[in-house]
């Protein structure tokens, strides 16, 4: 068959997602938001909630998520997207409410918001993009950077004596009473991204039915901050991150 | 036996040429342009060896940019 | 709930005027001397009654942020909260400003700086009517001086805050928290339902219905020529708002030989000061400015005029004085009489001091 053949022929079996407008994304070659903003604008397509789904952008790397999902949002201050996700949750509990961070927003400033969100149960989304840096900025040191990994304000590597230890977020908020969903997944391959989708409807799902908050952390990659290709990275991550960030459910209350 | 074909579309102007669904295909259909850029100055995929496809989606399901459509007809 | 009058601490009238009002949501976090507000509605309950949220926040900085989240679904939402507690706010007051979101903040002034004590003061006036967080904005300020006035300025904050897209203030002292007075509460207003919402802010976030594009709350623009036509636009409504919503007091002013201004609390220790002059013969007035932004700059000009001179008595080191310096400008003397760390003045002081500054001899 040509090509041509089977195009006309043939079933599309992969589309670029209906919500996902025309905007070219801002986010440099291989990164990993744009895999996660596919899965999400999918999910809110595939689940209905068109209508009915907020979402609350960060400040780092993806605080223009707004120009690319085509549904309402709200940009918050740095950090503070589980507050305004817990307003608009209890204000409009009608509404599916999700928060889109990365480790720097959610692990550093945004802690404080984080844990009380979660520890409240707020029938909310927590989705963390976990690079390990602070992107937007130029590439500095996050809570979650590994130790000996080298950033702009760790140029030597980052040293448990001077720098502390990195912050594995998923385990602190599947401690606390209120989450029904902790997960960490990764978008690397296609396996991986199959079940991060799956992971993030779970979530999605989980705030429409009102059980608690679902933290869902995407380990991930920043090919400029770390300064390799993005294949290096992918390679960079299983090797490191996941050692330190193993994938895998940490909680579910709903089973 | 069933035979499967498959094919992909690539919006080439919005491709960053990462290489992601380069490495993510199983039957190494996609390669990046070697010279020639799109208008953004990207080495942009494209499938250099087509008649491969199986119309598995992997590379669609990498891609940060939603740049790839995929295509498949199973034959009987 | 029927119009009744009852005798209450002003912080517990702002409670119950907020559900009252028909608010929507109150997110707020300890401090002293206004938890009243806070406890009151946890007492209260009126989530199992006019179905209003209320959320003791893990910090003021959250408590605001879920003021900025409510105000993006375009519900009417507060906080309340005291100096330092404020000051902490002062991020999400600037995003609210600069997204043009209404809401109602409620700072019940202790002295400062610092944590200072919990004594009454008027020491964050530069920080409320001068932006207090980063950039150019203005909030509208609202000074209750009696208990009555900290439940009336709920229903006004709240409209002119939706009136203009921008946040307001009800700026009280922690005498006028702490103080019991009768007070007429009002009549119960239903809240606003969803559908009003969808229809009165179309800005607001309510989930996209296919009728229109998808609405976004931010603060942010990169484009510098977008920012400044923001910025113009924001200012454009900064000037409609002191066109139209300077409010005031005046007393005893036809007559007035020296002028008094003080806001707040400080208004009625200084009426009893002016009542003291009269009986000694010095025809003393008062202009107690009720918004402290947008400021009565041209109402205290004109009294002014006939006067010999003006004494402007606060809570704090002098900061209000600047402001009726820039009314008046050099045409009258103007001095202050202040005190500091939670101390209110007697009358008797600010007698003394009207007397002393201008030279009266009350024979």
């Amino acid at each position: 068959m040509t090509r041509e053949e089977i195009i006309q022929n043939g079933t599309k079996v992969y589309s670029r997602p209906r919500l996902l407008n025309k905007n070219n994304m801002h986010y440099c070659p291989g990164c990993s938001h744009g895999v996660v903003h596919k899965l999400v604008a999918e999910i809110i397509d595939e689940m209905g909630l068109e209508h009915d789904a907020i979402g609350i952008a960060p400040v780092g790397c993806a605080v223009f998520a707004y120009n690319y999902i085509d549904i309402d949002w709200a940009e918050a201050a740095h950090g503070r997207a589980p507050a305004l996700a817990t307003a608009i949750s209890r204000l409009r509990p009608d509404k599916v409410v999700f928060t889109y961070q990365g480790d720097g927003d959610l692990a550093a400033i945004g802690s404080a918001e984080t844990i009380h969100a979660c520890t409240r149960g707020e029938n909310i989304v927590i989705i963390m993009i976990n690079n390990g840096i602070y992107g937007m900025t130029g590439g500095q040191m996050s809570p979650c950077t590994l130790e000996g990994a080298k950033t702009a304000t760790t140029p030597y590597g980052r040293r448990h004596d001077l720098n502390g230890f990195p912050l594995k977020v998923a385990d602190v908020v599947s401690l606390l009473d209120g989450t029904c969903y902790v997960t960490r997944q990764a978008v690397h391959t296609p396996g991986a991204v199959r079940k991060a989708k799956a992971a993030l409807k779970k979530a999605f799902k989980n705030a429409q039915e009102k059980k608690g908050t679902s933290f869902v952390e995407i380990v991930s990659t920043c090919n400029s901050g770390w300064k390799m290709s993005p294949e290096k990275s992918n390679k960079w991550m299983e090797e490191n991150m996941f050692a330190h960030y193993p994938l895998g459910d940490l909680k579910d209350t709903t089973k | 036996m069933a035979e499967i074909h498959g094919a992909v579309t690539i919006e080439s102007e919005r491709c960053k040429g990462c290489n992601l669904c380069v490495v993510a295909c199983p039957c190494d259909v996609l390669a990046l342009q070697p010279k020639e850029v799109n208008d953004r100055g990207y080495h942009y995929a494209y499938p250099a060896n087509e008649k491969a496809c199986i119309g598995c989606a992997a590379c669609a399901l990498v891609c940060p940019d939603a740049c790839i459509e995929v295509f498949r007809v199973v034959a009987k | 709930m029927k119009a009744e009058v009852k005798l209450m601490k002003g912080n517990e009238a702002i409670a119950r005027a907020a559900i009252r009002y028909g608010a929507d949501g109150y997110f707020g976090y300890p401090i002293t001397p206004q938890s009243e507000v806070l406890e009151t509605l946890e007492a209260e309950m009126p989530w199992e009654t006019t179905g209003m949220v209320v959320l003791q926040a893990e910090s003021e900085v959250a408590s605001i942020n879920m003021v900025y989240g409510g105000a993006a679904a375009g519900k009417a939402v507060m906080t309340s909260s005291s100096s330092p507690g404020v000051s902490l706010m002062q991020e999400g007051i600037s995003y609210l400003a600069a997204s043009e979101l209404p809401a109602l903040i409620v700072n019940v002034m202790r002295g400062g700086p610092g944590l200072g004590t919990i004594q009454p003061s008027q020491a964050d006036y530069f920080q409320a009517t001068k932006g207090g967080g980063h950039g150019d904005y203005h909030i509208i300020v609202l000074a209750p001086s009696t208990v009555q006035e900290m439940a009336d300025f709920v229903a006004l904050g709240f409209d002119l805050a939706f009136k203009y897209r921008t946040p307001a203030m009800i700026m009280a002292d922690g005498v006028v928290g702490q103080m019991m007075e009768k007070v007429v509460l009002p009549e119960q207003r239903p809240r606003r339902t969803n559908e009003q919402i969808a229809r009165e802010c179309p800005w607001a976030l309510t989930g996209k219905p296919d009728s229109r594009k998808p609405n976004i709350i931010t603060s942010l623009e990169l484009d510098s020529a977008i920012m400044e036509k923001n910025n113009e636009r924001f200012q454009e409504t900064y000037r409609r708002i002191q066109e139209n919503e300077v409010r005031y007091e005046e007393r005893f002013t036809d007559d007035a030989e020296y002028l008094i201004v003080a806001f707040g609390s400080v208004a009625r220790i200084c009426l009893k000061a002016i009542e003291d002059a009269r009986k000694k013969g010095i025809k003393v007035g008062l202009i107690r400015p009720i918004t402290l932004w947008p400021f009565p700059y041209k109402e205290i000009a004109r009294v002014a005029e006939h006067t010999k001179g003006i004494l402007c008595v606060e809570l704090n080191a002098g900061q209000m004085v600047e402001d009726v310096r820039l009314a008046v400008g050099d045409k009258v003397p103007v001095r202050h009489f202040g005190r500091m760390g939670g101390i209110v003045p007697a009358p008797q002081e600010v007698l003394d001091a009207l007397e002393h500054d201008f030279h009266i001899n009350s024979l």
